[in-house]
C-alpha cells in the first residue's frame, strides 16, 4: 500500500484536508473517506455521469480524477448545490417536474444542469440535450428532465 | 398541473413525491452508501472463461495478504439441492440459484463467480483476488441459441433433460423444454388466406442497463441473526431467497431494503447477499460488496438473444385467419427464460381464431437471464408487430386499420386459453389514429412513420399496509414496496383519497422485512395496483374505527348512535340522527386517548381482477443512406393506463420505457468474442441512448379503469418496452423499402440491409 | 359444470380432447374428477398434494391459489405457465 498523502482542497466552499493514496478517484475519497456519498458511482470509467461534480466550475466525473489533482481546487458536489434558504431551482424543478424516478443519476444530472446554466443562462432544448449527452439516465428517457431544466433557466432568469 | 378529476380530490394530480427532496440533494442512501461500524469490502473472484470445469482453487496466498480478513468458495455454501421454492415471482431452482451464486463444479459463463474475498478496503479485496490460483479444464464453449440446439452441441449441464411438451423426457440437451400452445385449426386456417407472410427473426442480448450496480451489506451478528441491507426490487425475496441458499430459517434473515437505483426485474434475484452473509459470518463484520460496471454485465442477468420464426395469413378483406409462432429464447447459463411470457403475449392484441405458438428455452454459456421489463413480451412482439406490418403493406391496407380490424376486446381468447376481461386495446387504436402525429403527413427523403401494438399481463401478488393516526390527524403509512419509481407517492395518494385528507398528511414509510408484513417485489407493474389496493383497505380499516369513535361521542341512552348513524364528507364526520354533531378527521384523531387509544388500520391483499395493458405506438424515423444511422424525429405512445393515479409518473413510466425499446432496437447487444468473452462491458460501448439522441416522448394515457381495482388502477410500467422494437422497425422498412427482421438496426445492419438487399 | 381447457401440452392424455365440462365445486374436486375421466392427468397438475410449481390454475381467468378454491357452474378452468415481471 503506497504512503498516504496529505491533500487540502475546498469541498463545498469548506477547506477540507484528507489522507488518501495516490491512486485513488476523487469519487472514491468523497464517498468512502469524507461521507460525500450524493455523488454516485455507476461504472467507473467516465461513461455515465452519475459521479459529475464541479472542479473550479468545470463539469468533471469524479471517477477519472485522482484525489490529489484536487489540492488547492475547489470542488462542488450535489451537497453543495442547496443552499441554507432551501432547494436550488434545479432541484426544485426536478421535482415539479417528476424528472427523477429512481433518482440514481438526479445528483450528477443536477450538477451537471448547474454547470450548463452557469454557461448559459438560456440554453435551447437541443442545447441542453448536447450538454447532458454525457449524463445516462434510465428510467425517464430524459423528456422530463430536458423540461425541468429548460424551466429552471427561464425562472432563474426571472429572478435575475 | 393537472387538476383533481370531478371524481377524485387527490387521485389524478401531481405532487411532489415524499422523498424527493433528498433524492434531488443527494441524501438518500443507496444500497451503496450504507456504511457500518468495522464494516470489510468484498470483491468476487469471476470466471475468466466461458465454460470450464473447475479443478481445484487454492487460495491460501489471498488468505495471507495483509487487510484481508476472509476468504470464501462454493465450499462455504450448503450443498444446493435441485429443488423448487416460492422465493420471487415465479417458483425457483434452488441449485441453480445457489449455483449462479458461486460456482459448484463448473463455470457456465465468463464472469461466473468463483470466489469471494473480504478485507478493510476495496483497493486490497481486489488485489487479494489475484492471489487465488484456480485451476480450470477449460471446455468448449456453446454462445448461440440455434448452436445450443443442435444434438451434438457442448453440454452445460450434464443432468438437464428436455421436458418436451409438458412431459419428461430421458434427452439429455441443452433444450431445457419445448411448450406449445394452440388454439383452433391453423392448418386448415391457412387455407382460408389470401396472403401469408412468413419470416425469421433475430434479436441479441440486451441489459437492463440500470445505472446504479448491485450492491450488498450484511452483518451476521453474535446471537446468529443475519441483518442484510440491499438496493432490491423486493426485501421478501431476498430473505427468502438468502435463506433457502444458506440454508437457515427466514426468521433468522432481517432485509432492509435502501433506496434502489433501477432495477427492471434485474435486481430480483440475489448475487451478492449470500456471499456477504458468509464473509460476515466468517470475520465477525459487516461486509459490503458492490458490483463493478463490468461485472454487471458479464454476471448479471441479462434479457434472452432469441431466434424467431413467424407465419400469419390474412383475406383479403384484412381479417387475420391463422397465426404460428416459433420462439427459441437463450436461458443463459440456467434454464428459465421467459420464452412462456412470450408465447402468451405476442398475439394477445389481436381476436385471431388459429395459432400455434411454440417456445423453446435453452441455455446457452452466458449469464442466466432474468427480468427486463415485460420479459419475453418485446423479443416476441419484434417479430408478430413486424409480420403484421408487412402483411397490411402486401394488403395495401393502413397498419392501423388492419389493428382496428383485428383488436382484441372483452371476450375475446388468448392462445393460451382464458378470454380477456374488459380491456383497452381498442381504445389505444382509436388514440393513435385519431391523434395529430398520425395526421401530420411525414414529408422528406429517407424517412419513414412505423406502428406497432403490445401487451403485457400484469401481476398482483401480495401486500401488507398498515396505517397509524397521529394526534394530529396527520397518518403515517408503513409499507413494504421499495420505491423505484415514485410508488411511495402514488400509494399515499390512494390513502388520502380514502381517508379524505391532504395527501401532505400521509407519511409513507418503505421498512424492512421485520417491521410490515410481507410484500411481494417491486415489479410486474404490481405496486400502485396491489400496495394501493392494501393502502385503500387500511385506510377503509382506519375510517371504521373513526367512525366507531365518533358514534361513541354521540352516543346516549335518549339517542343512542352507533358507527352506522356516522356519515363521512369532506373531512368531516357526521351524525345522521343529529345535525348539530359534527367532528373533523383532525378532531377526532386529537380525541385518541380519550376514546379508546391508538387507532391503526391494517390491511393484506392478493388482489384478483389484475387487468392486462396495451399500448400502440407511433414513430418516425429519417434513415441516413450513407451511414445507415437512424434518427427519431417523433414519437406517440398510447396506453391503456387505467385510472392514472400520480399522471406525470404515468408518463414517466411510458417515457423510461419507450426509451429503453429505442436502445434496445437501434443499438444494445452483447457482443461476444468465440471464446465466449463479452467485448462492450461498459456503457461506452454497451451503447443506451442519451439524451441527446432522442426527441420528446409524447404520451396519451387512456383511462379505461381496470373494475377488480377500488380506483380503476391497471399497471402501466411494462408494456412501454414491448411495442417500440417493431414500432422502430417497421418505421425504417417503410423509409428504406427493405424489411427489417434483426436487431439492433445499428448502422452498419440498416445499411447491410439497403445495400446488399434482403 | 365448470368448462375444463385443456392445454395443448396435456392433450395427449385427453386423446385431443381440447374442452370437457367437469362437475366438482373446489379445484380439488375438478382434478379429481378430472383424473377418473383422464387418467394421467393429475400428477401432470398436482405434485406432493399441491399444484405443480411450474403451472397456474386460473378460473375465469383468475389464479387460484389453494385447491380448495371454489368453482361456480360454467366457470372457465385453464392451465398455464406462471409468468413474472420486471419493473
Amino acid at each position: 500500500m503506497a504512503k498516504k498523502m496529505m491533500v487540502t482542497t475546498t469541498i463545498n466552499g469548506e477547506e477540507t484536508t484528507f489522507l488518501c493514496e495516490p491512486r485513488q478517484s476523487l469519487l472514491e475519497v468523497l464517498r468512502e473517506d469524507l461521507g460525500l456519498t450524493g455523488t454516485k458511482e455507476g461504472c467507473s470509467n467516465g461513461n455515465c455521469g452519475a459521479c459529475s461534480v464541479q472542479l473550479d466550475g468545470v463539469l468533471v466525473d469524479s471517477c477519472l480524477v485522482l484525489a490529489a489533482e484536487t489540492e488547492g481546487k475547489k470542488v462542488t458536489t450535489i451537497e453543495g448545490v442547496a443552499g441554507p434558504a432551501g432547494l436550488h431551482p434545479l432541484q426544485q424543478k426536478f421535482l415539479e417536474h417528476a424528472a427523477l424516478q429512481c433518482g440514481i443519476c438526479t445528483p450528477g444530472l443536477i450538477v451537471a444542469s448547474k454547470a450548463l446554466l452557469e454557461k448559459n443562462p438560456r440554453p435551447t432544448e437541443h442545447e441542453v440535450r448536447y450538454w447532458l449527452a454525457g449524463n445516462l439516465c434510465r428510467c425517464t428517457g430524459y423528456d422530463k428532465i430536458v423540461r425541468a431544466v429548460l424551466d429552471a433557466a427561464e425562472t432563474m432568469e426571472a429572478k435575475a | 398541473m393537472a387538476e383533481a378529476t370531478a371524481e377524485y380530490k387527490v387521485i389524478g394530480t401531481r405532487p411532489i413525491r415524499p422523498d424527493g427532496a433528498d433524492k434531488v440533494t443527494g441524501r438518500a442512501i443507496y444500497g451503496g452508501d450504507m456504511r457500518l461500524t468495522g464494516m470489510l469490502h468484498g470483491k468476487v473472484l469471476r470466471s475468466p472463461h466461458a465454460h470450464a470445469r473447475i479443478k481445484s482453487i487454492d487460495t491460501s496466498k489471498a488468505e495471507a495478504l495483509p487487510g484481508v480478513k476472509a476468504v470464501m468458495t462454493v465450499k462455504d455454501l450448503p450443498k444446493a439441492e435441485a429443488r423448487m421454492a416460492a422465493a420471487g415471482e415465479m417458483p425457483i431452482n434452488v441449485k441453480y440459484l445457489s449455483n449462479n451464486v458461486m460456482a459448484d463444479e463448473k463455470v457456465l459463463y465468463k464472469g461466473h463467480a468463483v470466489a469471494a474475498v473480504a478485507a478493510t478496503n476495496v483497493h486490497i479485496a481486489e488485489e487479494a483476488l489475484a492471489l487465488i490460483e484456480v485451476d480450470y479444464e477449460v471446455l468448449p464453449p456453446v454462445l448461440h441459441v440455434l448452436d445450443a440446439m443442435k444434438a451434438d452441441a457442448p453440454l452445460l449441464h450434464e443432468d438437464l433433460k428436455t421436458t418436451e411438451l409438458g412431459q419428461p423426457t430421458e434427452t439429455v440437451s441443452n433444450i431445457a423444454s419445448h411448450i406449445q400452445f394452440k388454439l383452433g385449426d391453423p392448418e386448415a386456417g391457412f387455407k382460408e388466406a389470401d396472403v401469408i407472410v412468413e419470416r425469421e427473426l433475430t434479436t441479441e442480448t440486451v441489459h437492463q442497463g440500470y445505472i446504479e450496480p448491485h450492491n450488498a451489506t450484511a452483518l451476521w451478528n453474535e446471537d446468529g441473526h443475519l441483518s442484510i441491507w440491499t438496493s432490491t426490487q423486493g426485501a421478501f425475496v431476498v430473505q427468502k431467497q438468502t435463506s433457502e441458499v444458506l440454508e437457515i430459517p427466514v426468521s433468522q434473515v432481517t432485509v432492509t431494503p435502501c433506496e434502489i437505483g433501477g432495477g427492471f426485474g434485474g435486481k430480483i434475484p440475489v448475487y451478492l447477499e449470500p456471499v456477504a452473509a458468509v464473509l460476515s459470518k466468517k470475520t465477525g463484520r459487516p461486509v459490503k460488496l458492490i458490483m463493478s460496471r463490468t461485472d454487471e454485465f458479464e454476471a448479471t442477468g441479462p434479457t434472452p438473444a432469441s431466434h424467431m420464426k413467424i407465419k400469419m395469413g390474412a383475406k383479403n378483406d384484412g381479417t387475420i385467419v391463422a397465426a404460428e409462432a416459433t420462439l427459441m429464447f437463450e436461458a443463459g447459463a440456467f434454464p428459465g427464460s421467459p420464452v412462456g411470457a412470450g408465447c402468451m403475449c405476442l398475439y394477445a392484441p389481436y381476436a385471431i381464431p388459429n395459432m400455434q405458438v411454440d417456445g423453446y428455452d435453452v441455455v446457452v454459456n452466458k449469464p442466466k437471464t432474468t427480468a427486463y421489463r415485460a420479459p419475453g413480451a418485446p423479443n416476441a412482439a419484434f417479430a408478430s408487430e413486424t409480420v403484421i406490418d408487412e402483411l397490411a403493406e402486401k394488403l395495401g391496407m393502413d397498419p392501423l386499420e388492419i389493428r382496428r380490424i383485428n383488436g382484441a376486446k372483452e371476450g375475446d381468447r388468448r392462445v393460451d386459453g382464458p378470454t380477456f376481461p374488459r380491456i383497452g386495446y381498442m381504445e389505444t387504436v382509436h388514440a393513435a389514429l385519431e391523434h395529430e402525429h398520425y395526421a401530420t403527413p411525414l414529408t422528406g427523403p429517407n424517412r419513414g412513420r412505423g406502428v406497432a401494438s403490445g401487451f403485457w399481463f400484469n401481476v398482483g401478488f401480495m401486500s401488507s399496509v398498515v396505517i397509524n393516526v397521529n394526534s394530529d390527524g396527520t397518518v403515517n403509512l408503513v409499507e413494504g414496496s421499495t420505491d423505484i419509481g415514485g410508488t411511495r407517492a402514488s400509494i399515499a395518494m390512494q390513502a388520502a383519497e380514502t381517508l379524505g385528507i391532504p395527501y401532505a398528511d400521509v407519511r409513507p414509510s418503505v421498512v424492512s422485512t421485520d417491521a410490515v408484513g410481507y410484500t411481494d417485489v417491486t415489479g410486474g407493474s404490481r405496486t400502485t395496483f396491489a400496495t394501493g389496493y392494501a393502502a385503500h383497505d387500511a385506510a377503509l380499516d382506519v375510517m371504521a374505527q373513526m367512525k366507531q369513535r365518533a358514534a361513541g361521542r354521540w352516543t346516549s341512552d335518549e339517542t343512542p348512535v352507533g358507527p352506522e348513524d356516522v356519515t363521512y364528507a369532506d373531512g368531516v364526520f357526521a351524525c345522521t340522527k343529529d345535525a348539530e354533531q359534527k367532528l373533523t378527521f383532525k378532531e377526532v384523531a386529537a380525541l385518541m386517548p380519550r376514546t379508546g387509544g391508538p387507532i391503526t388500520g391494517r390491511a393484506t391483499v392478493q388482489p384478483r381482477g389484475v387487468g392486462g395493458a396495451f399500448a400502440t405506438h407511433i414513430v418516425d424515423v429519417e434513415v441516413d443512406p450513407d451511414t445507415g444511422k437512424v434518427t427519431i424525429l417523433r414519437y406517440t405512445a398510447t396506453q391503456d393506463v387505467g385510472t392514472a393515479i400520480h399522471p406525470s409518473y404515468v408518463e414517466g413510466q411510458i417515457q423510461g420505457g419507450v426509451v429503453q425499446g429505442i436502445g434496445w432496437a437501434l443499438n444494445e447487444e452483447f457482443v461476444y468474442r468465440d471464446d465466449g468473452s463479452m467485448v462492450n462491458s461498459s456503457f461506452l460501448d454497451y451503447r443506451m441512448p442519451t439524451s441527446l439522441d432522442l426527441p420528446m416522448i409524447d404520451t396519451v394515457l387512456v383511462e379505461v379503469p381496470n373494475p377488480g381495482h377500488p380506483y380503476g388502477v391497471r399497471g402501466v410500467g411494462e408494456v412501454p418496452i414491448v411495442p417500440p422494437l417493431a414500432a422502430i422497425a417497421n418505421a425504417i422498412s417503410r423509409a428504406t423499402g427493405k424489411r427489417m427482421t434483426d436487431l439492433p438496426m445499428s448502422p452498419g445492419y440498416v445499411l447491410s440491409k439497403t445495400q446488399n438487399g434482403d | 359444470m365448470a368448462l375444463v381447457f385443456i392445454p395443448t401440452m396435456l392433450q395427449h392424455l385427453t386423446a385431443g380432447t381440447v374442452q370437457v365440462q367437469i362437475e366438482g365445486r373446489t379445484v380439488r374436486d375438478l382434478i379429481r374428477n378430472l383424473e377418473e375421466r383422464f387418467p394421467g392427468i393429475r400428477e401432470h397438475l398436482l405434485q406432493d398434494g399441491d399444484f405443480r410449481p411450474d403451472l397456474v390454475v386460473a378460473i375465469d381467468g383468475e389464479q387460484a391459489l389453494d385447491l380448495s378454491e371454489r368453482v361456480n357452474d360454467n366457470s372457465e378452468v385453464h392451465f398455464i405457465p406462471p409468468i413474472a415481471g420486471g419493473i
